[in-house]
């Protein structure tokens, strides 16, 4: 008898009713989504609370029911259909750009070592200029349209993403390569089955990080000199004192943030399957 | 008629060699006028104290590094860099961390232009011989070290070289593995009549496994020495032949 089937046979006699186990699963999923989400329910039904019982000022603080409403009626009713569309294209659209642009660079730069420390200088200038600091000489170039509004957000999701691919390909283990090298690959083959795939993390990891800048970049450009776009709404509800229209703009926004993460996070977790995903 | 020449393959030959390395802005000399030759098919075991130059030798051999004069000659011709007729067992395993057990066996013969179902075909042979039949489908971190180390193994049998060099690969082995493993590499230098360069720090695998023993000395001015196992196989560790060889092999590091 070897020591696996020892340790399974008293489990294997206990008779457990499906019924209950099925119960004792459900409780410890259903503890494990508290644990998670327990705290931001918490925070919900305060605000619910309070600014139904008048704990917060109510004009500040609509409840939420308010605002649920202010926001399916932007949705239903259409008003806000516009609004999520164009903010949608811009980020969307800088967003393509500068991954299409960020990744064949940084796999580029991040393997020949001259280009590579030529140009680190400038980038990393380039980095700590705050692309709303630049927004208005994107103003000035391009006027106060669209050009510059999808140039501010491309500018800024630009460099994480150039930067993380050529850390990603940089930080390539050479013995990998040396090792692809001894059965003969060729410099196409060593990019194509060792570099690229080693640097798909790390390429996530700019990717991320700049959905994050991306929606910030949108919303600080349509707050300036926009007439749509979720951010406008923002602006626009606040001066004409649609405290819960305003809210559901902001409500939308972080719906837009979230999903454009899941979505970068499935991806991540369908190709990375190999790596440690913690999170 | 020279019939043996055909047979033959897998010859190396090192002629005059040097190695040095610039260290703190000095030159270290590793390697110095070392001449060597090994038949096809033969097993030579290198071993030597910590930086004497096993690793440095095994890579000059595998066309990673060049060396500063002299020659190595695989079948008479000039090694000018990697070749497909040598395969290399690294000290670390060097697996793809992103490929199954599988996709990292088959990635030699991918990279030589075989198709992913020819590959598999083949890997999965080799994966049987190194006793990880199971484990097809896992991902290195999954592995032990071992295990890591035997699929490393597997990947280099799989583009059948004709010389196979190898740097202390079962050094990180537990104990029992370690004999199961030299067992098998006998097994396998055997039946793909293979022309065998292990690097070792174990006197005894290498006494169990080479036909030549390499000292490499690492005191300055000291010669490196050849010595030949001329026992006979398949050999027993207690036997009083292989007792009395690592013995002697011992008294070439002045211990007893
Ligand atoms: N790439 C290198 N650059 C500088 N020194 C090196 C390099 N590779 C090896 N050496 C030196 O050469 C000597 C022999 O190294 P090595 O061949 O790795 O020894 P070992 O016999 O332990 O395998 C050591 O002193 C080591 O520091
Ligand atoms: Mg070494």
């Amino acid at each position: 008898m070897t020591f696996q089937s020892l340790d399974s046979s008293p489990v294997a006699s206990v008779e457990v009713p499906p019924g209950a186990a099925i119960l004792r699963r459900g409780a410890v999923a259903a503890r494990t989504k508290f644990n998670r989400y327990g705290l931001l329910l918490a925070f919900l039904a305060f605000w619910q609370i309070g600014s139904t019982q008048g704990w917060i000022n109510p004009t500040v603080f609509p409840p939420l029911d308010k605002i649920l409403a202010a926001t399916w009626e932007g949705l239903v009713g259409g008003a806000l259909l516009d609004d999520i569309a164009i903010s949608l294209q811009r980020s969307g659209l800088a967003f393509a750009a500068a991954v299409g642009l960020a990744i064949p660079l940084g796999l580029f730069m991040g393997q020949i070592r001259a280009v590579e420390q030529a140009l680190d200088p400038i980038l990393q200038f380039f980095r700590q200029t705050s692309a709303l600091a630049l927004y208005p000489v994107f103003i000035l170039l391009l006027g106060l349209g669209e050009a510059s509004k999808v140039f501010v957000i491309f500018w800024a999701t630009l460099f994480p993403i150039l930067l993380a691919t050529i850390g990603g390909v940089k930080e390539v283990d050479r013995k990998l390569i040396e090792m692809a090298a001894t059965f003969g690959a060729s410099r196409t083959t060593i990019f194509r089955r060792v570099v690229l795939p080693a640097s798909v993390p790390s390429i996530f990891v700019g990717l991320r990080l700049s959905a994050t800048t991306a929606l910030l970049l949108l919303i600080a450009a349509e707050m300036i000199g926009a007439n749509k776009g979720l951010g406008f709404q923002v602006m626009n509800a606040q001066y004409n004192f649609q405290i819960p229209q305003m809210f559901a703009a902001i409500l939308l926004l972080a719906a837009l943030g979230l999903t454009a993460n899941a979505l970068l996070v499935t991806l991540q977790r369908r190709l990375c399957r190999w790596a440690d995903l913690t999170h | 008629m020279n019939v043996v020449e055909d047979t033959r393959r897998g010859e190396v030959t090192v002629r005059d060699l040097s190695k040095s390395f610039a260290l703190n802005g000095q030159r270290l000399p590793v390697l110095r006028n070392l001449q060597l030759d090994i038949r096809g098919g033969e097993a030579l075991a290198i071993v030597g104290p910590s930086g004497c130059g096993k690793t440095t030798l095994l890579r000059i051999l595998a066309g990673l590094d060049r060396p500063d004069t002299g020659e190595v000659l695989i079948d008479g011709h000039p090694v000018r860099g990697v070749g497909t007729e040598r395969a290399v067992i690294f000290q670390e395993p060097r697996l793809l961390p992103w490929l199954t057990v599988l996709g990292n066996v088959s990635f030699g013969l991918t990279v030589r232009g075989l198709t992913q179902a020819e590959a598999e075909t083949r890997a999965r042979h080799y994966i049987r011989l190194v006793g990880l039949g199971d484990f097809e489908a896992a991902y290195p971190r999954q592995l032990s070290g071992g295990m890591a180390q035997r699929v490393g193994i597997a990947r280099a049998l799989t583009v059948q070289p004709e010389i196979l060099l190898l740097d202390e690969p079962l050094g990180a082995l537990y104990a029992m593995t370690k004999l199961t493993m030299q067992e098998e590499l006998t097994r396998i230098w055997r039946e793909e009549k293979v022309t065998m360069v292990l690097v070792t720090h174990d006197l005894e695998e290498a006494i169990y496994l080479s036909d030549w023993v390499l000292v490499l000395p690492k005191a300055k001015g000291a010669l490196p020495r050849l010595i030949e196992i001329d026992l006979p196989r398949p050999r027993d560790r207690s036997e009083s032949r292989f007792v009395a060889m690592r013995k002697r092999l011992m008294a070439e590091f002045g211990l007893h």
